[in-house]
């Protein structure tokens, strides 16, 4: 690669070859080419693995590794019906009701935040007052907090309501059976973010516009759902996406306030409580796991655009 | 509210119920999610049939009140109270001074974390990084990127509990004599180590295995936005230094690496930020036993497992004072960065 210094100022001299790409030119060799797809073939087949075991007959699973099935094939689905409906892991109804609470969760805490996120950011881009910038500046630091800090205060909170002495000011709420506390949780600690990036996109819409709206009579509510937000739909996609994905993977806040009760907790806690319990039942374990992948890669697959684009900004969220 | 219709009898009942169940479920959060709206219409209506002076005042508290309110009740209180919980005792009633920070710092199972931590900190951002990097620099040049790059940033949309699942089948291990079920079992017998060990028993291996998954989930991020980096350095520049003479490793060390500078360590710190935060990982595969336990996950357990908040705050205390200074040396930086392009 680097050792024909002499070739170097004939390969230059051509001048149709881009010179940006001379650095990745220097690394564009067959054995380089050989490398990333043995890269990308280890980074795929753990996954594959985990597709195939979840395909394959339980006695199968257990006595033979995933690979044997290419020389065997017997593949099918009994397993996902298996985990999904039976009483496959020593919860009546198996994974279904934990399928379905992901779901009920995911949406509201994508759709809430979303929401007062473009609201507040709105507000301290458009409806400027005394202060609104040290509001936006306090806001935006608050990312620097990590979750782990305010979790046994907010579940003291939730169970037990918030006293100032002897006076309640918010009184104990049963929330215990609902989703309440999770999509709250959720939507707080999505909106430091949220502001931040949906700020950065609505302070940018064109001043003219805003001002012909104000020129015409109408009010801020009227001006901020006919105008901002159809101009912002693409930072919204951008944040409900990255926001959907992260409650969907999320298992801390999930752990936290919903345990591994049916009625409530999502696939991510009840997945993380069979892996050490169950750890041995692979046909039943990697066919519940792969139904809760399902819907990121589906995300990702036809997402990807905006999925690389919220997710750099978000990278260091909560 | 979910209402309990799980009954106990035949398979079909149960799947019936479960239908009905799951009918609820939507039926509520659907409920929520109207009444949400349907509220904030309702309120932006009356509203904007205010005019005059009232007109501003009120749009300003409408819009931003409900987030000040719920930034205030979730995370400015509760970041005070748990500061005021961590000089505690377990049940927060009694002052105890600097009790619980003494526990995190000096007894000996303590260390044990806190040495993994530090480990994690170090290897798996580094690893990911420079994975990343070069995977960059080659995969640019090859056909077919797309795909490449696709499959391996794919793990990125994975939750980590799931990505633990995957590797821990990788790792899944059985005795010798019996035929292997795990990859990473199969690739050793394969190689001729005829009894592989069991791996996530294995210390200090397995905290390194518990490790890969993150690099695996990671790699696939530093090496789209490095990419990124890489495409965007002027050409002017590496012509200038290819007339110079630089070729190959030494353009990569002196021009490359310098421009893509700042991009590299807002890599390098985001990666650091999740890995000092993910407790996922260790939970799922081996619930912290086996010597790999790491400071996310212990101050999770003395939280809500052992209950104790004293411990579990001021473990959550020492954990934001670790990640608040590289968050903001990661936004500064990335406002840097910003700023140049």
């Amino acid at each position: 690669m680097s050792a024909q210094p002499t070739l170097a100022p004939t390969t230059a001299a051509k001048p149709e070859l881009p010179p940006a790409k001379a650095v990745r030119r220097s690394f564009s060799s067959p054995l380089a080419s050989i490398l990333v797809v043995a890269v990308t073939a280890l980074w795929t087949l753990p996954t594959v693995g985990l597709l195939v075991t979840s395909l394959r007959p339980k006695g199968d699973v257990a006595s033979t590794g995933w690979w044997e099935a290419f020389v065997h094939p017997d593949l099918g689905l009994e397993n996902y019906r298996s985990v999904l409906f039976d009483n496959s892991f020593g919860t009546s109804g198996g994974l279904m009701p934990y399928l379905v609470n992901s779901v009920a969760i995911s949406i509201p805490a994508t759709v809430f935040p979303l929401v007062l996120a473009a609201m507040a950011a709105y507000a301290l881009a458009w409806v400027r007052f005394k202060g609104s910038d040290t509001l936006f500046f306090v806001i935006f630091a608050l990312q620097i907090v990590p979750l782990q800090m305010a979790l046994i205060p907010l579940l003291r909170l939730f169970s037990g309501g918030a006293h100032l002495g002897s006076v309640t000011v918010i009184p104990a709420l049963n929330l215990k059976d609902t989703y309440l506390p999770v999509w709250l949780t959720h939507t707080m600690f999505a909106l430091p973010l949220a502001i931040f990036l949906l700020h950065n996109f609505i302070a940018q819409l064109p001043r003219d516009l805003m001002e012909a709206a104000v020129v015409d009579g109408a009010s801020h509510f009227k001006i901020f759902r006919s105008i901002v937000l159809p101009l912002s739909a693409p930072a919204l996609a951008s944040f409900a996406i990255f926001q959907f994905l992260w409650v969907w993977n999320d298992l801390l806040v999930a752990l936290t306030f919903a345990g591994g009760n049916p009625t409530v907790a999502p696939m991510t806690s009840r997945l993380a409580q069979l892996s050490g319990s169950n750890g041995s039942r692979w046909e039943l374990l990697s066919a519940g796991a792969f139904l809760s992948i399902i819907v990121p890669l589906a995300v990702f697959f036809a997402l990807q655009r905006y999925f690389v684009r919220g997710l750099l900004a978000g990278s260091v969220k909560g | 509210m979910p209402t309990d219709t799980r009954l106990a009898g035949p398979a079909l009942q149960l799947a019936d119920s479960l239908w009905q169940d799951a009918a609820v479920k939507f039926g509520n959060t659907g409920a929520a999610v109207l009444g949400f709206v349907g509220v904030l219409l309702a309120v932006f209506y009356a509203a904007g049939r205010a005019t005059g002076r009232l007109s501003r005042p009120l749009a300003i508290v409408l819009m931003l009140g409900p987030a000040i309110v719920l930034l205030l009740t979730g995370l400015v209180v509760p970041l005070l109270r748990t500061v005021v919980l961590s000089f505690l005792d377990a049940d927060g009633a009694k002052f105890v001074g600097g009790k619980n920070y003494g526990w995190a710092l000096t007894s000996s199972p303590i260390h044990g974390v806190l040495l993994n931590t530090l480990l994690w900190l170090v290897v798996a951002p580094l690893t990911a990084t420079g994975l990343g990097l070069a995977l960059a620099l080659m995969v640019d040049r090859m056909r077919g990127q797309a795909v490449w790059k696709s499959l391996i940033f794919m793990p990125m949309a994975v939750s980590l509990v799931a990505a633990s699942i995957v590797f821990k089948l990788v790792y899944e291990s059985r005795g010798s004599g019996q035929s292997q079920v795990g990859l990473l079992s199969q690739l050793a017998v394969a190689v001729g180590w005829d009894d592989p060990p069991n791996w996530i028993l294995s210390q200090p291996l397995n905290s390194f295995l518990l490790m890969a998954v993150l690099v695996w989930v990671q790699t696939g991020f530093a090496m789209v936005v490095l990419s990124a980096a890489i495409k965007a350095i002027p050409d002017e520049i590496t012509e200038a230094a290819r007339l110079d003479g630089a070729t190959g490793l030494r353009l990569f060390r002196h021009v490359t690496v310098p421009m893509i500078r700042t991009t590299l360590v807002v890599v390098l710190t985001t990666i650091m930020i999740i890995t000092l935060k993910a407790f996922d990982i260790v939970r799922t595969m081996t619930g912290g036993n086996f010597g790999t336990q790491v400071l996310a996950n212990e101050m999770y357990s003395q939280s809500f497992e052992q209950y104790n908040y004293g411990r579990g705050s001021a473990l959550a205390v020492i954990l934001f004072l670790a990640v608040a200074p590289l968050v903001v040396y990661n936004i500064a930086l990335l406002r840097k960065e910003r700023a140049t392009r």
